[in-house]
């Protein structure tokens, strides 16, 4: 009896650590993130009802069998019972069955691509409610959003009013990500030449942890933004704020942010060039390039034929940045010389604070865009691999 | 200056010394360490005189029994190459907070993780499933060896040369920084220029070969070679997980070898199947390889499944609860496997009607595992349960196992991977079936076929030590992954911000350090178990009281398995004939009919690594001349008709009367 005390003890601090802890996937602050959430626990509930048993009768027969109590029945030849074969076919199939139901409703009513139906569980949809539109933008290794409506643009945050539905079109300037907000909704993958789409609304006002849940490469670590719900005052001065401080995101301004680097600071925008989003979307943002919507359209009028080869050139961009000169993301020998494994840092990583001659090819991410005006980052924290 | 500069690209492609991590401590080390030991096997070889009979008796072996233990070797030695990266990534990420960026850098980690990953599945789990089924199934069917044994012998030896590829990476040049399945465009020829994905390309392709042509031939081995009378609903569960498992094999393998090889024309000759750009889709990579990969983790967990079934009827002296809906089970997982790929990617934005598909077939996979379950905990009901540590490791994976089941059915509702996919959770519930499945399985079959193999028990002292290590292990080194996931942490990560997190990935590391206790006990009772082999020695060939044919001929068997075919009438053909008062044959051996040793299968291995290496490395002379030597020998070995031969009856007679003496002598 003392020993059970005891033992019940010694795991108080360990609830104390689960309690501590912030569960953001079990307490999240959006009504999409909040249903996925009852469905977790919900297909938990259901699933232990025959897992708790088994483990139960596992533990139990292992015991009760055991080869030195000889009061247990032996049966050697018992092996097959047709009432029980029903049983354990049956058990499972009937969990199954009402697992699959709940998953055939819950995704379609909980598809990221279905717009908002309710704001949540008790309050349906206003009438004349405007959503907030964001263009999301995966880039080597931060995030670019858009605000089409309010004509800004940001770097690696993001805000929306609290109770506003908010649409989200996402995409990828290269390499494959997953743009998630965990306390916001699920997450959907970001990928180049190609638009997901993302339905969700906070419900609370506050500042999330927002990233890329699908590695993509060195900076990968450190693509987080903060993602802040903010009630309606809020937000319009945030909006004011970043059209006060922001420059204009150019073309050129763009290409200049879309190489490889990382940990990039909070930027803003106040204004961005017509038809940005529309032109990395389709992979055309460098000039000279054909948008993948004209091939489409040339494609689907019977295509041009022998003349086309022409184009070839207009549609590469894979290989943008190697035609100018930079290798790859964070290669190493032989596409760059540089050794592999080795403390050298390559392109498009961070630069060493403590010993800036231990640095790529590449220039110094934070150098090239003091046109930003300000930086909200804290300062690249020490290097220390070496 | 000029030619000098092209003759070294000739002659060396982009070899150079930068490619050598001389620079790195830990990896000179490491290598250091390699040399060494390497040294030590080598001096210790020459040393016992040991060169001709590795040549002979081992390298050069047609027999499945050594190319099994072969395999089961090598699946050793790669899992302390990839746990030596589980305890890195460990390390690393339980220190990596705020200020602290650990010790190791994103392009070290990167590749880490990568290698972690390739190496555990297919270089560790494939291997030990592919040597315990070639050492067993021959024995379990009543064969004397399987139905191409050349065929066998050049599957190991190309599986051996993807392992020597994968290891070599580590030493010149780079591997893959991509993660385990290479997605492009990550993997491609843009973002990833160097050789890593090229490593990793060529490692899969050839050990991928070698995985295909053993499917082959234990399917046929299966078919066409079971002892008279055993019809395919007498066959041991074992065998049956075996023969579907390779069906499996045969049926993904080329989808595997179909989409490395679109990728290697994607970085070699600058086509677009996986590119961004010019009509390429990533999409269609991702689809592809998980055409592969679903099915990949049935074959894995296949196999052991029937070691747990096997397992669990022999120690609770029972016939096993359910065999035909065992079977059933068995072949309706098979099918199934093969309609669930997508649930890997419902992220990728598939409409709600596809998903839900994906999500519910992948959810009907459970109902036969559910009766799978049940059918084990119905063989212990009534039995005489026995604890010896093949059956610890069954217990220990049932209780554990369902736990990993239960998480897996709900990863498979789409709004909640929505939430979960990438996530830390993820990777405890993969670790969940795969160490509490596929692991603790295949130790389980190690311990339990050992005395069969080597004519010896292992140890049960350290046996149970390993056991009680792992599964706490386990348990300490997984749980908190499963909590940290649903703090909405990701997967792959080099370096954290909040500092609330540190704490369970202390405990993650401190799980995975009793689990290297773990492994340290499993060696010492390896060496434990060589040393007091006396004690251990089992003379009857049953040291079980097992119930399936294997146990039928003596420990370690005769090169021919079985002097006489035996003739199957029941189930469990050993318990049966036992029951029925089996009497050994005595006399009236005859000469038995064998396949000959042949080191062409070695042969090709040394010419495959060289091969991949200058594909790797655009060594384009080399690589030419090195096919070109495969095509010859290959066409070569057509004409070698010197491929069997009798083991003369004189020798029988000895050999069995051998083995009379001695079971007399113990009587």
């Amino acid at each position: 009896m003392r020993l059970r005390q005891l033992r019940a003890l010694a795991l108080v601090p360990l609830l104390g650590l689960l309690a501590g802890c912030n569960m953001v996937v079990m307490q999240p602050s959006g009504d999409i993130a909040v249903r996925q959430r009852d469905l977790v626990i919900a297909s938990t509930g259901l699933m232990l009802l025959i897992i708790l048993p088994v483990i139960a009768l596992t533990l139990f027969f292992a015991w009760r069998y055991r080869a030195s109590n000889t009061q247990a029945t032996y049966d050697p030849d018992w092996h097959h019972s047709t009432q029980l074969e029903v049983v354990i076919w049956a058990a499972p199939l009937v969990i199954i069955i009402a697992l699959g139901a709940l998953t055939w409703i819950s995704t379609h009513t909980l598809d990221p691509y279905r717009p908002l139906s309710r704001l949540d569980a008790s309050r349906p949809l206003p009438a004349d409610v405007k959503p907030v539109t964001v263009e999301v933008v995966a880039l080597d290794w931060k995030w670019l959003f858009f605000y089409p409506d309010q004509g800004i643009a940001t770097v690696n945050e993001l805000a929306a009013p609290v109770d506003v539905p908010i649409n989200f079109k996402i995409t990828s300037a290269s390499i494959m990500n997953s743009f998630y907000i965990p306390a916001l909704a699920g997450q959907i993958y970001a990928m180049a030449g190609m638009e997901t789409k993302l339905h969700a609304v906070i419900n609370k006002a506050g500042t999330y942890e927002g990233f890329s849940a699908n590695y993509s490469g060195s900076g990968f670590s450190r693509m987080n933004f903060k993602f802040h719900g903010l009630d309606k005052d809020g937000f319009d001065q945030w909006v004011a704020k970043v059209k006060a401080d922001g420059k204009t995101l150019t073309r050129e301004a763009y290409l200049k942010l879309e190489k490889p680097s990382e940990q990039e600071p909070v930027q803003y925008f106040a204004s961005s060039d017509q038809g940005l989003y529309s032109a990395i979307l389709n992979m055309c943002a460098v000039p000279g390039k054909m948008c993948m919507s004209e091939m489409m359209h040339i494609d689907a009028m019977g295509g041009a034929g022998k003349e086309s080869h022409h184009n070839r050139e207009r549609l590469e961009y894979d290989n943008r940045h190697a035609v100018s000169g930079e290798e790859g993301d964070a290669a190493t020998v032989p596409a760059s010389g540089r050794p592999a494994k080795g403390d050298v840092q390559p392109q498009g990583m961070k630069p060493d604070a403590q010993d800036p001659a231990v640095k790529g090819r590449g220039e110094a991410p934070d150098a090239g865009h003091d046109h930003s005006g300000h930086q909200h980052g804290t300062p690249a924290p020490a290097q220390l691999n070496h | 200056m000029f030619s000098n500069l092209d003759l070294q690209k000739l002659i060396f492609g982009r070899l150079t010394l930068e490619a050598i991590p001389y620079h790195e401590p830990i990896l000179i080390i490491t290598f250091i360490g390699v040399v060494l030991g390497g040294v030590a096997v080598l001096g210790a070889i020459t040393y016992f005189r040991f060169w001709g009979t590795l040549w002979r008796d081992w390298i050069t072996s047609v027999d499945h029994k050594k190319i099994g233990i072969m395999y089961v070797i090598l699946a050793l030695v790669m899992l302390l190459r990839g746990f030596a990266d589980a305890l890195m990534m460990r390390a690393q990420q339980a220190m990596a907070f705020g200020a602290n960026e650990g010790y190791l850098p994103p392009h070290h980690y990167d590749q880490i993780f990568t290698a972690h990953g390739v190496i555990m599945i297919f270089f560790f789990a494939m291997p030990l499933v592919t040597g315990l089924m070639n050492f067993v199934v021959p024995l379990q069917i009543g064969a004397r060896d399987v139905a191409f044994p050349f065929l066998n012998n050049f599957s190991f030896w190309m599986t051996v040369s993807g392992a020597v590829t994968v290891m070599a990476s580590l030493f010149v040049g780079e591997f893959a920084r991509t993660g385990w399945l290479a997605y492009p465009p990550l993997s491609g020829p843009a973002a990833s220029p160097g050789v890593g994905v090229d490593y990793y390309i060529w490692a899969l392709q050839i050990a991928g070969i070698g995985t295909l042509l053993s499917g082959i031939n234990l399917i046929a081995t299966i078919v066409k070679m079971r002892a008279p009378g055993m019809t395919m609903m007498k066959m041991p569960v074992f065998t049956w997980t075996a023969l579907c498992t390779n069906v499996l094999i045969v049926a993904a393998f080329p989808i595997l070898t179909a989409v490395l090889a679109l990728l290697s024309l994607d970085r070699y000759v600058g086509t677009h199947f996986f590119s961004n750009d010019l009509g390429g889709n990533p999409m269609m990579y991702v689809n592809l390889i998980w055409i592969w990969g679903h099915p990949e983790v049935y074959i894995l967990i296949l196999p052991a499944f029937g070691i747990f079934s096997e397992v669990v009827s022999t120690y609770s002296g029972k016939r096993l609860f359910g065999y035909a809906s065992m079977v059933y089970a068995t072949v309706v997982i098979t099918i199934l496997s093969y309609l669930v790929w997508l649930h890997h990617f419902f992220t990728m934005g598939s409409g709600a009607s596809v998903n839900s598909f994906f999500g519910i077939t992948t959810m009907i996979i459970s109902i036969p595992t559910g009766a799978k379950i049940f059918n084990w905990l119905f063989t212990m009901y009534r039995g005489r349960i026995r604890f010896e540590v093949p059956m610890l490791w069954t217990v220990g994976f049932m209780v554990t196992f369902v736990v990993g089941g239960m998480t897996g059915v709900l990863l498979a509702v789409p709004p909640a991977d929505f939430v979960l996919h990438n996530s830390l959770f993820l990777i405890a519930h993969f670790h969940n079936v795969i160490i509490g499945g596929v692991v603790f399985g295949l130790l389980a079959g190690i311990t339990y076929w050992f005395p069969k193999a080597f004519g010896f028990k292992l140890d049960p002292v350290w046996g149970k030590m390993s056991f009680w290590f792992w599964l706490t292990g386990f348990w300490v080194a997984f749980m908190p992954l499963y909590i940290l996931g649903l703090m909405g942490v990701t997967r792959r990560l080099q370096h954290f911000d909040d500092p609330s997190l540190q704490i369970w990935f202390v405990i993650a590391a401190f799980g995975a350090f009793l689990i290297l206790l773990g492994i340290l006990s499993f060696g010492i009772q390896l060496v434990v178990s060589v040393l007091r082999r006396e004690e251990l020695r089992d003379l009857t060939g049953d040291p079980w009281n097992g119930r399936t044919l294997e146990w039928s001929t003596s420990s370690p068997p005769p090169d021919y398995n079985f002097a006489f075919t035996p003739v199957i009438h029941d189930h469990d053909a050993w318990w049966d004939m036992k029951k029925r008062g089996y009497d050994r044959p005595l006399q009236g051996f005859r000469a038995i009919h064998m396949p000959r040793n042949t080191g062409t299968g070695f042969i090709l291995g040394v010419l495959s690594i060289a091969f991949s290496f200058a594909m790797i490395w655009y060594v384009w002379w080399l690589a030419a001349l090195a096919f070109l030597a495969m095509f010859v020998v290959t066409v070569g070995h057509t004409f070698n008709y010197d491929r069997d031969f009798h083991i003369p009856a004189d020798d029988v007679v000895r050999a069995e009367g051998a083995r009379t003496a001695l079971i007399s002598g113990r009587a």
